[in-house]
């Protein structure tokens, strides 16, 4: 499929929940065994559009999380391949342990599909955010984890996903107007991390909604002539560590920054790694802090823990001033 | 393929898989869980016996029934029925509790040996089953679905959102049977979680119900078949003894995970000698 310019920006404006449903009216035109399902939330996964055109492969469980992923593994077992949707800490908690069994221990084809992660629930609230999803998944053995950097990355990834035979963590994070990373049609692959800008005086590696303010902290950390590479490290596992130690034998400082805890995501799969090398270079995790945070509108927030283009940007300036 | 109903083969063959169970249990030399294995032997002997349509020289064979231990603590009884019925062999046997072995005290998935999924953690089989018959039901194939739980499983939340998930899709193709033994780890089911009816909360969601004697032939070949003219999933409320025909086992909460001694083990075999000659 090629994408086009007015793809992405409609994608964008839609947002990454509208997008993702987009994305698998696609997939399920190119394989017959996509399923769709949802515990009571196909609404709000985007998937009216897919009910409209296939109603009989979108199943609702209503909600019960915990038998979502315990139909959904059946259904695999058949030969089906079920893209399950609800809210990040719904899927990635509430069902863990049914994750862990049925899709980690058991190997079931299911694509876990959370919605709303990070702080993109604005009001609704920490019982909504998704903070420490990424970390419960990632601990799982079997299990790839995946954190798209826009809504065309969404596509790509919900694509990638259907060809991929293996259970998967989609971590979709923003709301509508999703900041646009990709302009043009791309090259992508699971596992293997993206290079978006060069720069040599420090490496950014980040992942989802992150992407983007990266990119624009890193503009402006080059008016203060501090140059940022910028990677987006998509796939969070299995990490691209080929890029990783090609960004340790440089020698620039590293700063990971992900909408997520500080504990156990983006930035410790990357710290786990490096500490296995015999070369080292000052890493720092951005991230949220380590307790449930106050509501508020999605951008305010972002602001609010250091996650908006200036904060990263301030981190940057204060990590390299300290080495 | 499907064998003719026949009791008193059934009856012989399910002496056979205890003293299998006793031998694999003893041979190990550490505990197993026995109780809860023992309770579903007459089940599983007419399932594998008379009811499962299966091959053994193709276990992965399209149309095959599927059955689900979602009780994977009963998998004495379940490696039991497998041997038994030619699905494993004594080499799978012999291995049961040695260091990396496939046979261990819970299931492991292998379709090679005919064991469709890996369970151990309770209230995970019948969300399972429910998936896998909801794929049978749109591919339009006849094959059933069985999950085995037992009672105290019951206890799990999640076992409620299946059971009305699956009534809710209208799976005929589904059979739960529960293990109703009424003991549970920490002693008897009605003092650490008491449901009064099971078969009325069952019946509520909209399950056909059948309660019957878990140890009889008779009734679990005119219960175990989905019934001709429902869409609605089928339970068996199988009531059972615990321990069943080993006597120091039956209801004695101790022997749900236990060791046998040399004297306790030379004592059951003893008892299921005793009772297979009185079968012939």
């Amino acid at each position: 499929m090629i994408i086009s310019e007015s793809k992405l920006n409609l994608w964008s404006k839609l947002g990454s929940r509208a997008t993702f449903g987009q994305a698998l009216l696609l997939a399920a035109k190119d394989n017959p065994n996509v399923l769709a399902m949802s515990a009571d939330l196909g609404n709000s996964s985007g998937l009216n559009p897919f009910i409209r055109k296939y109603p009989s492969k979108f199943i609702n469980v209503g909600i019960a999380e915990q038998n979502l992923i315990g139909v959904a593994a059946g259904l695999a077992k058949e030969g089906f391949v079920p893209y399950v949707t609800s809210f990040a800490p719904f899927l990635s908690m509430r069902a863990s342990e049914q994750i862990r069994m049925e899709l980690g221990y058991m190997q079931f084809n299911v694509k876990v599909v959370a919605l709303g992660s990070g702080l993109a629930m604005g009001f609704l609230g920490n019982s909504h955010y998704g903070l420490e999803d990424v970390s419960v998944m990632r601990a799982i053995p079997g299990l790839t984890v995946v954190s798209p950097a826009d809504c065309t990355e969404i596509v790509k990834v919900v694509q990638a996903a259907a060809h991929h035979r293996g259970p998967m963590y989609i971590r979709l994070t923003g709301g509508v107007n999703n900041p646009i990373v990709y302009k043009s049609d791309y090259k992508y692959e699971l596992g293997k991390a993206i290079k978006l800008k060069d720069g040599d005086d420090i490496a950014i590696v980040c992942s989802g909604t992150m992407v983007h303010r990266s990119l624009q902290a890193a503009a402006e950390l080059a008016e203060s002539n501090i140059h940022a590479e910028v990677i987006n490290m998509h796939t969070i596992k299995p990490l691209d560590t080929a890029k990783l130690e090609a960004l340790v034998a440089s020698g620039k400082p590293l700063v990971s920054v992900e909408e997520h805890t500080i504990i156990g995501g983006l930035g410790s799969a990357i710290a786990e790694f490096l500490s296995t090398l015999k070369k080292h270079v000052p890493h720092k995790i951005i991230g949220l802090e380590d307790k449930f945070g106050k509501t508020a509108q999605y951008e305010h927030l972002l602001k609010l823990h250091g996650l908006n283009s200036s904060g990263i940007a301030n981190s940057v300036r204060l990590f390299l001033g300290n080495l | 393929m499907k064998q003719e109903y026949c009791e008193s083969r059934l009856k012989k063959i399910a002496s056979e898989m205890r003293s299998t169970m006793i031998e694999m249990g003893y041979a190990c030399g550490t505990s197993a869980h026995y109780g809860g294995a023992l309770s579903m032997v007459e089940v599983l002997a007419t399932l594998y016996g008379s009811i499962l349509n299966y091959k053994v020289d193709d276990t992965r064979w399209e149309d095959r029934d599927r059955f689900i231990l979602s009780k994977g603590h009963g998998v004495l009884g379940y490696y039991a029925a497998l041997y038994v019925f030619g699905l494993i062999g004594k080499k799978e046997i012999e291995s049961y509790q040695q260091n990396e072995s496939e046979f261990i005290a819970h299931p492991i998935m292998n379709l090679d040996f005919g064991i469709e999924s890996s369970n151990g953690s309770l209230g995970h089989g019948l969300s399972f089953g429910v998936g896998i018959a909801l794929a049978a039901k749109i591919k339009a194939k006849e094959f059933n679905v069985y999950v085995m739980m037992g009672d105290g499983e019951c206890n799990e939340g999640s076992v409620w959102e299946a059971v009305m998930s699956a009534s809710h899709h209208g799976l005929r193709n589904l059979v739960a049977i529960v293990d109703r033994n009424s003991m549970q780890n920490d002693g008897e089911s009605k003092d650490i979680m008491n449901f009064h009816s099971l078969e009325d909360v069952w019946r509520g969601f909209g399950w056909n119900v059948h309660s019957i004697d878990g140890h009889n032939f008779g009734s679990l070949k005119d219960s175990l078949l989905p019934m001709p003219n429902t869409s609605q999933p089928t339970v068996i409320i199988a009531n059972t003894v615990k321990g069943k025909g080993i006597s120091f086992m039956e209801n004695a909460a101790s022997w749900h995970h236990n060791t046998l001694t040399q004297k306790t083990y030379e004592q059951a075999i003893e008892e299921l000698r005793l009772d297979n000659y009185d079968n012939q």
